[in-house]
């Protein structure tokens, strides 16, 4: 029997896979840094919490609300950025993430300091999900949003994006045009972060502008790169670990922003690819392991 | 005309790279613009594909001024560059590269009808299909390059030093492929090469840059006999 506890990190994981794979498409596919993904995530949250609480949606019809609020903003704040250079792109993100928290906190409209509570559960079949079923929905919409990742780097735009990251130039000069693809990923990548964000407050039932700080966003970076930039199953492995360890090394939660932070340097440093991604040490020790047995 | 560039001036910061220059090629045309390095020919060519951004003058294709028009949409009205150095994509496959140009076409046909002449034309694509590119020597680099931008049947050809890095048998080839193209299938090509006397020998027409500016034109084979275009470029 799964306790109640194992479900909360549970879901908590699979909620900021989905989150963390939207930040893929960002960096790993069109090789993007935002450092400001967690403002997306709250977007996601706080418009499904102003729906469904102020103007008394359901979920399900908020959703393509939610999905398409953050894909809306994703373009807007889309558009400067991409023609910034890398380094400013950083800080522009980084910007983005602390004026979305700010306007959260300070704006009375999205409950101020106090945030919005009494957020109601996802309904389904006459359910109200929560615990192991609400699990369940969170892991579905993780598979989803996997699948659309896998098939994303199956089709043509993969190639496109691959292209620019290479040879922007010459891609260019072939009729891809990188703005398009990089707006396509930006739009893509915050989409997947409001869905996340939309579950995240459905799932807490209150929301504080607190849970979208910019430490959030080092937290999905950290993931992302444990697990491997540009990879498909690289977000769900560095989410699952960065989730558990801290549980099982409870002095870890008090420090996890400078743990996240280290460990962010460590592999940049030692194994940009992350764990999954190329010339990486735990693949290649595990290959090497399977072919001896 | 088929494609007319008028005053064309371009600068890097304070440097000015080409100061006013005019040309234009007639459809079906082979055109050479020849000169030393530092001419001032690379420049002109990224200009005309719209990767680079000219100070002054027009650039009218087709009977359309595209200036303005950014390189990817320029690619989409039917030109296409083969680079200096090649610039394919290390990390993509040769078939990969070559899907690449064929971005936005839809018709799956037309690309295996193409791929499979242009296999035949490059062999060694064939066989290297599934490498990825950057494990491609210099050589067939270059010749990846060329058969990227033909595979989207383009109608103006940028042709940027495509002998650089390749053996002399190979030079002689493409310079062959590219005759026959322009022969052919009428395609129009603007040739900017160093080795000076194997594209005069196949331009109808052509230009003679020195630092920025065109000091010498015509028929190209008039430019061959040309004694100041014999010293300086043919070296005999
Ligand atoms: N990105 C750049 N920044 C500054 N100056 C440049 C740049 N690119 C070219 N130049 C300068 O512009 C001039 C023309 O360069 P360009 O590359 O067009 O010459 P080229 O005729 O193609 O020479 P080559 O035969 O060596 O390829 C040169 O003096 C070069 O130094
Ligand atoms: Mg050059």
């Amino acid at each position: 029997m799964l306790s109640s506890y194992a479900i909360t990190i549970g879901t908590i994981i699979v909620i900021q896979a989905i989150a963390v794979c939207g930040l893929n498409v960002i960096v790993g596919f069109a090789g993007q840094i935002s450092l400001g993904h967690a403002a997306f995530f709250g977007i996601g949250a706080y418009t499904s919490a102003i729906l469904t609480v102020k103007a008394g949606l359901s979920f399900w019809t908020a959703l393509p609300i939610v999905i398409a609020i953050g894909g809306l903003i994703g373009l807007m704040l889309g558009l400067p950025s991409i023609r910034v250079r890398e380094d400013f792109l950083a800080i522009t993100t980084i910007g983005i993430n602390f004026i979305v928290e700010a306007l959260f906190r300070y704006i009375p409209f999205f409950g101020g300091a106090l945030g919005i509570g009494g957020i109601p559960r996802i309904m389904l079949f006459d359910i109200r999900m929560k615990g192991i079923p609400f699990f369940f929905l969170c892991l579905f919409f993780l598979c989803i949003v996997i699948l659309i990742c896998w098939w994303f780097t199956r089709s043509w735009a993969s190639l496109a994006f691959y292209a620019i990251r290479e040879e922007e130039t010459a891609a260019s000069a072939m009729g891809i045009s990188p703005v398009r693809f990089k707006l396509l990923a930006f739009v893509m990548g915050t989409s997947m972060a409001a869905l996340s964000g939309s579950l995240y407050a459905h799932y807490m039932q209150f929301i504080n502008a607190g849970d979208f700080s910019f430490p959030v966003s080092v937290g999905f970076l950290s993931m992302l790169v444990l697990g491997g930039i540009g990879t498909i199953w690289g977000p769900v492995i560095g989410t699952v670990i960065l989730g558990v360890l801290p549980e099982l090394f409870r002095p870890l939660v008090d420090y996890r922003i400078l743990f996240y932070t280290l460990l962010l340097l460590v592999m940049i440093r030692f194994q940009p690819g992350g764990l999954l991604g190329e010339k990486s040490l735990v693949k290649n020790i595990l290959s090497r392991t399977f072919k001896r047995c | 005309m088929f494609l007319e560039v008028k005053g064309l001036h371009v600068s890097y910061g304070d440097i000015e790279a080409v100061s006013g220059v005019d040309f234009y090629l007639e459809k079906g045309e082979l055109v050479s613009i020849i000169g030393a390095n530092g001419a001032g020919k690379t420049t002109i060519l990224n200009c005309v594909m719209g990767i680079i951004p000219p100070k002054e003058g027009a650039i009218i294709f087709k009977g359309k001024e595209i200036t303005g028009i950014p390189d990817f949409e320029r690619a989409r009205m039917g030109i296409r560059i083969v680079p200096e150095r090649s610039r394919v994509f290390p990390r993509l496959t040769v078939y990969e590269n070559l899907l690449t140009g064929f971005y936005r076409i839809r018709d799956r046909e037309k690309f295996s009808e193409r791929l499979s002449w242009l296999y035949e034309v490059f062999p060694v694509l064939r066989n290297r299909q599934g490498q990825l590119a950057s494990t491609l020597s210099g050589g067939e680099q270059q010749q990846l390059s060329i058969a990227r931008a033909l595979i989207s049947n383009p109608e103006l050809l940028l042709v940027d030093e495509v002998s650089m890095g390749l053996m002399p048998k190979l030079v002689d080839q493409v310079f062959e492929i590219l005759k026959r193209l322009n022969e052919e299938h009428g395609l129009t090509i603007l040739l900017v090469e160093q080795n000076a006397y194997a594209s005069l020998n196949i331009s109808k027409r052509a230009y003679v840059l020195e630092t920025g500016t065109c000091v010498l034109e015509g028929d190209a084979h008039e430019l061959m006999s040309n004694p100041e275009v014999k010293e300086v470029y043919l070296g005999n």
